[in-house]
């Protein structure tokens, strides 16, 4: 009985190199035909948040941060730019609710990741959804269900900063009623709006401030 | 010409997956999506299905080319097959299921490590006909199912009261809410395989009155 | 820096690969009672990790953004390669390390711990250091979570365990009681 022959070792590259070739292609096949519908899927998740946070929003512009200051981004399809970026919403009429600014930090758990509305007018937060969390369900998952905890953000001022008080007793606009039972991720909440909204007030002028500003740039050409 | 001795039927290729050599109960395999994805009923199920899609598929092409692949390269050739078909699902779950995508995230990637996937592919398919083939990966991937459905069926209905979404309690039920965080699956999984070992003893007592 | 020091503190203690993402468990479950073989296994995995991490990070920003869909095949070349690559070097400095380690030094390959590191890294985002900084922490992590059943599964065979549980089962119990004491670590880094 003869022996089986022992492929060489061309033939075991061959194998292995065809296999890789042929993986390969399928998979482009596979990415080209689902990557349209999956963007669009991330598009909507996000845009369904920022209606949320911006209420009376009609329509979204998503802008991106070059050289400190807020750049428009073309979206085509609805893609999302890959960089940090910020969406204005803009009523029926045109006027702005404001800019939605997703944001992240740790929470009691793990990260926790949100998007919250800020209207700069008024330099007052109005609306907060949380994204992501890995909170405790039933406890610090309550960030996300309890509709009180919610009502905090209508009309959050963020001057001079936010601050976390026991339940009850929130009597500042720039206050927040924690969760009784879910108080460290209420206070991560307070925390990440905090660090953000500081962050983004500067860059995020209403259009009265920049129309003032051009009124005042203009005299002084000749 | 002699007949095969103890020809299996296709039906027990089938059945064995399910409950005798269940790849999760008996064999003790894919431990970590068993605990990681079952925090509900329908993420079990998710998985499951993904799972059977990546263990059908690559059972039938390793199967199929199993007179064509060395035995040198075969283990890094059923890998790139099994990671083609889990990166496939993964992309197909993300465009049509973006949400049960987004709770089941990188475990469905981690599919590609599952040892039942390349143990199957190493002990049956490699070595079967592709009907065959076929008939035990099916099998394996419904026991596999089964297993995750029983743990996230358990895990739901204690650590939230609901199953599949839906409330099964009135208000005043306090859920277990540890049941649906990591501890709970591993209790789930140990009481499940406790009960099981119960089982088998049972039968084995049965038995072994039977054969006296 | 505080970013840093949240990422290792919650992959090594809050959310510890073996006890909160189940990941790592062959090891886990089937090393042996010895202290020393588990800490050893360990330390092959942070190893593994690290390299794993910076082949990871260099993937995502170099190769993969042009084909996304290869992210898995290249993932686990280099984890293979880099395992074959620590084999050897135990193999040459310690042949009784590598007598002892046994068919669980192979096993780290397929060690979901590994590919999930590389994917929990992608998904979240993180740079170069963020990343070293993850992996270092998941890898002490996972040493911490072996050392601890295989010192756990010393007493464990001495002590008197009902019949029925014996095995498998029980290893399942001691590990949930273990992921609930690792839940109180949460809340360790809060507020701003």
């Amino acid at each position: 009985m003869a022996a089986a022959r022992e492929p060489g070792s061309f033939r075991l590259v061959a194998t292995l190199a065809l296999t890789g070739l042929i993986s390969g292609l399928l998979l482009v096949g596979v990415y080209l035909l689902t990557q349209p519908r999956i963007l669009r899927n991330q598009a909507e998740a996000l845009y369904a948040a920022i209606f949320r946070v911006l209420p009376g929003t009609v329509e979204i512009k998503t802008y991106v941060v070059r050289d400190n200051e807020l750049v428009y981004f073309e979206a085509p399809e609805g893609r999302l730019p890959t960089e940090q970026a910020v969406f204005a919403g803009h009523r029926e009429d045109g006027s702005l609710v404001g800019y939605a600014v997703p944001a992240d930090g740790p929470g009691f758990m793990d990260t926790i990741k949100l998007i919250y509305g800020y209207d700069p007018s008024r330099r007052v937060i109005v609306g907060m959804q949380v994204l992501d969390s890995r909170e405790t369900p039933g406890l610090g998952d309550k960030i996300i269900t309890d509709p009180g905890f919610h009502q905090n953000f209508e009309a959050l001022a963020i001057e001079p900063e936010i601050v976390a008080v026991k339940k009850g007793k929130k009597e500042q606009p720039n206050e927040v009623d924690c969760i009784t039972g879910a108080t460290i991720s209420s206070e991560a909440v307070v925390g990440i709006l905090n660090k953000s909204s500081h962050q983004w007030a500067p860059l995020l002028v209403s259009p009265e401030e920049t129309s003032e500003v051009s009124q005042h740039v203009a005299p002084s050409q000749p | 010409m002699s007949p095969p001795a103890n020809p299996k039927s296709s039906w027990d290729e089938f059945v064995k997956g399910l409950w005798r050599e269940n790849p999760v109960f008996i064999a003790v395999l894919g431990l970590c999506p068993a605990m990681a994805v079952t925090n509900s009923l329908k993420n079990g199920l998710v998985m499951g299905a993904a799972t059977m899609f990546v263990l059908v598929g690559s059972s039938l092409l390793v199967s199929l080319l199993r007179k064509v692949i060395p035995r040198a390269v075969r283990v890094p050739c059923y890998i790139i097959i099994i990671a083609t078909f889990v990166t496939t699902v993964d992309f197909v779950l993300a465009a049509l299921m973006p949400v049960a995508h987004k709770q089941l995230g990188a475990f469905i990637s981690l599919i590609v490590v599952n040892c039942l996937i390349l143990g199957r592919q190493e002990a049956f398919a490699s070595k079967n006909t592709t009907p065959m083939a076929l008939v035990d990966a099916l099998g394996m991937s419904a026991g596999f199912t089964l297993a995750l459905a029983m743990i996230g069926g358990v895990r739901e209905i204690l650590g939230s009261g609901s199953l599949l979404g839906l409330r099964l309690f009135g208000e005043s039920f306090e859920p277990w809410a540890i049941m649906i965080l990591p501890p709970g699956g591993f209790l789930s999984l140990g009481a499940l395989l406790t009960l099981f070992a119960w089982f088998k003893e049972r039968s084995e007592k049965r038995r072994e009155r039977e054969a006296v | 820096m505080g970013d840093l020091i949240f990422i290792f503190a919650s992959a090594c203690v809050i959310n510890n690969f073996t006890l909160a993402y189940f990941l790592g468990l062959c090891p886990f479950f089937g090393v042996t009672g010895r202290l020393d073989t588990a800490f050893r296994l360990g330390l092959a995995n942070i190893f593994v990790m690290t390299i794993t991490s910076i082949a990871a990070w260099f993937l995502n920003t170099f190769v993969l953004p042009h084909a996304p869909y290869l992210r898995l095949i290249t993932f686990i070349v280099v984890i293979a390669s880099t395992v074959q690559f620590v084999e050897m070097v135990i193999k040459k400095l310690s042949p009784a390390l590598f007598k002892a380690l046994g068919i669980f030094l192979p096993l780290i390959t397929t060690n979901c711990a590994i590919l999930g590191l590389a994917l929990f890294s992608t998904n979240r985002g993180y740079g170069f250091v963020q990343g070293m900084v993850y992996a270092l922490g998941a890898g002490i992590g996972l040493t911490l979570a072996l050392v601890i059943i295989a010192g756990l599964r010393e007493e464990n065979d001495l002590g008197s365990v009902p019949k029925l549980v014996r095995g498998v089962a029980m290893s399942f119990f001691i590990a949930g009681i273990l992921s609930m004491a690792f839940m109180g670590f949460a809340g360790l880094f809060h507020g701003s």
